[in-house]
């Protein structure tokens, strides 16, 4: 046995020996819950070692990794085209928003440009990703809080999208949909006259919950005041989208950094919202709902005619370089770090995945809050296990 | 009134086996109810779902199916689990949910034992379920199991004390703590000199309805306060080891203790087994007396649901505060005016 393990031993004979005495003097006990990898509240594998005394947490450490995939090795081994269908998986809920740094991250590489009509129905589907994804969270968190309604009349209500988005893709959940220059297909017959339905039954959706839920007394006694992220702590823990917006840091990349999508072309608002607790957080995503409904209209009867695809080689090459290319996805910043030895593949890919950060933050906003309001915290933070595990 | 005598002569064996019959009846019957018409289809309807509707007509022995998958499953203690105390605690759960149906009166001569504190009696005793609650979160060495079970102990001590006294403002009203004596009341009281819908203790006893179905609702541990349960903190506290028969025994004691409580709720406040225009003292009440109570209690097991689907949850402090800075000085002041108000009229 080495000198360094028989220091961790001691180090634990000492540690339990000082509880124990903790223990004896007090009479109390604190006591470690371990919440996940399995548990309701966690999305899937998020795993939180907190600390409690009594109900309140001491301590408490978000634990990653139990559904890593190796997205970024795996896309190695991709070329370009096939790299969409793996950064599909990683957000699942708002799939096409994870093709498009990707692919904007490409055709910068090739120094090319998607036709306009490409760009405005990638900003349509970007958007219809988004509503996907929070229209969701919106249920979610009503079911986390113990309304179990609201979870059934988000499901219900995504589905509007959904069918759309399939109509479109093909795919429900995966469209695998973004090409290198443009899309694939361009927009079935009749689709725009429906999906605009679709967005007026997402506002009624919007207005529905926000009776049910965001007006409701126990839903604010639950959320208002809880989990206070300021904004410092937001920005050193590099928050992105809503959590960031929610603690009143006015950032919102397709505002501040637009990158081939049609988003400065479009008349929409950026909320924010200075309490920076889980209510916040949860308004500004019922108020982005309703934006990107307005965006999606506006980008329907916007929308150019002309080709859908760029002229792009049969055998996509991407020139040697490295580009790294962000968008605001629904669950906040996404970036693609992509370098290109000039192969049929990437060399290397560094996805930077909005959840990932916004978990980071759980170690400092945890502290001291009762178990209740960790399940709270965790639904206003809004991750999605793929997305921070990849 | 005491020695209420059957229309026939029969040995003591045989009412005993009548009456245990009528009981499991009692219990089971408004039980199953309840759990096909609000948790299986109103929930579902109100959620934009089907429920069931494979298993019968509309789904209706979609219940009888799920008993039989229960019963099939293998029964799992937990390694560290203390057996004994681990395979009594839904026993204890189910027991304290029988005690109670035995003080009600479904009629004139419908009922298991007449007691003459019998308000006292149910009150008593349907707070046993606690200590099955608090016995299955221990036993069940799961910290989850534990937070739920002592979390339950919590919750009954803050809302036993206002439902306790909504209570007295009816039993002051009625000037007796036996449950007949309460209906007959309501039966043959007069209210503003009016008597032909005699005087349901929903009129004089508004405020001590509210309460009453506010701590019901904590009571039964439905949402909004389901904190001993909550599944998605706790993955159902005190239930999380529990499987086959003796999850199925809980789940049976919390349904059957909804429609309890429905059942109380409907004799104190709503008149109980009697209607306007209805003879209770009649002997035709011992059959359609428990029909009308049991309509009444569908009522007002409605309302619990209906609020169990809507509302989130509290946080166990905001319950406790709730309770005791808002509940408990209210109900005091309902007394306080009842009594004022006896003097006076």
């Amino acid at each position: 046995m080495t000198a360094a393990l028989d220091r961790e031993q001691a180090r634990y004979i000492a540690a339990q020996a000082a509880d124990a005495r903790i223990n004896f003097e007090i009479e109390t006990e604190g006591m470690t819950l371990n919440m996940g990898p399995q548990h309701p509240a966690t999305h899937g594998t998020l795993r939180i070692v907190a600390k409690l005394d009594a109900e309140q947490v001491v301590s408490a450490e978000p634990i990653a990794g139990y559904m890593h995939r190796g997205y970024e090795k795996l896309s190695e081994v991709r070329t370009y085209p096939q790299v969409t269908t793996l950064i599909n998986r990683i957000d699942w809920l708002g799939s096409f928003a994870n093709e498009v740094p990707f692919i904007l991250a490409a055709e910068r590489l090739m120094d090319i440009e998607a036709p306009p009509r490409a760009q405005w129905i990638r900003t349509a589907l970007f958007e219809m990703s988004r509503i996907a994804n929070l229209v969701l969270f919106a249920g979610d968190t009503g079911l986390q809080l113990g309304g179990q309604t609201a979870a059934f009349y988000g499901f219900r209500d995504r589905e509007h999208v959904l069918n759309q988005i399939e109509a479109v893709t093909g795919g429900r959940f995966h469209p695998n949909f973004d090409r290198i220059g443009g899309l694939k297909d361009d927009l079935p017959k009749g689709w725009i006259a429906e999906t605009k339905t679709a967005m007026a039954k997402v506002r009624d959706f919007c207005d529905e919950i926000d009776d049910l839920v965001t007006g409701n007394e126990i839903f604010q006694a639950r959320n208002r005041g809880i989990g206070v992220i300021p904004a410092d702590v937001a920005l050193s823990y590099g928050l992105s989208g809503a959590n960031l917006r929610g603690s009143g840091v006015d950032w919102d990349l397709r505002r501040d950094a637009p990158c081939g999508l049609v988003h400065p072309e479009l008349d929409w608002k950026v909320y924010t919202h200075p309490d920076g607790d889980c209510f916040s957080r949860w308004w500004i995503r019922i108020q982005e709902i309703r934006e990107a409904t307005r965006m999606v209209d506006q980008c329907l009867d916007g929308l150019p005619s002309g080709p859908i695809m760029a002229k792009v080689p049969r055998i996509i090459k991407v020139p040697a370089g490295e580009a790294y290319v962000e968008t605001e996805n629904p669950l906040g910043a996404m970036g693609y770090y992509v370098v290109s030895k000039g192969d049929l593949g990437p060399f290397r890919v560094k996805i930077r995945s909005a959840s990932f950060n916004n978990v980071s933050v759980l170690s400092w906003v945890l502290r001291g809050v009762y178990v209740p309001d960790i399940v709270a915290i965790l639904s206003s933070l809004y991750f999605i296990l793929g997305d921070i595990d990849r | 009134m005491t020695s209420a005598v059957l229309a026939f002569e029969m040995a003591y064996w045989q009412q005993s086996v009548l009456r245990s019959v009528g009981v499991l009846a009692a219990v089971l019957l408004p039980a199953g109810t309840i759990v096909y018409l609000f948790l299986f289809k109103m929930m579902s309807f109100m959620q934009s779902r089907l429920g069931p509707n494979e298993a019968g007509p509309y789904g209706s022995l979609q219940l009888l199916a799920e008993v039989g998958k229960w019963i099939q499953k293998e029964d799992i203690f937990p390694a560290k689990a203390d057996r004994k105390l681990f395979a009594m605690a839904p026993y204890i759960v189910v027991a304290s949910v029988l005690l109670v149906y035995v003080a009600v009166p479904f009629g004139p001569d419908a009922w298991f034992a007449r007691l003459d504190t019998g308000i006292f009696y149910v009150l008593a005793v349907s707070s046993i379920s606690a200590i099955g609650v608090l016995i299955a979160g221990w036993a069940s060495a799961n910290k989850y199991s534990l937070i739920g079970g002592l979390r339950a102990a919590g919750q009954l001590i803050a809302y036993e004390l206002p439902m306790v006294l909504a209570v007295v403002g009816v039993v002051v009203q009625a000037g007796s703590l036996d449950l007949f004596e309460i209906v007959r009341m309501q039966a043959e009281g007069e209210i503003f000199g009016l008597s032909w819908f005699g005087n349901p203790f929903i009129l004089t006893q508004m405020v001590g309805f509210v309460i009453f179905m506010i701590a019901t609702q904590a009571e039964l541990t439905q949402p909004p306060f389901d904190m001993p349960v909550a599944e998605s903190e706790l993955v159902t506290g005190y239930m999380t080891e529990y499987s086959g028969i003796r999850f199925l025994l809980f789940f049976i004691a919390e349904f059957a203790s909804a429609g309890a409580f429905g059942i109380i709720a409907a004799t104190l406040f709503l008149g109980g087994y009697w209607l306007p225009g209805l003879d209770m003292h009649a002997d035709y009440m011992n059959v359609v007396g428990p029909l009308v109570l049991l309509g009444k209690m569908l009522f007002v097991t409605f309302i619990i649901f209906w609020v169990r689907f809507t509302y989130p949850r509290f946080r166990e402090d905001q319950l406790q505060k709730f309770a005791w800075t808002l509940l408990i000085p209210l109900a005091l002041v309902n007394i306080l005016a009842t009594m004022v108000l006896k003097v006076a009229f």
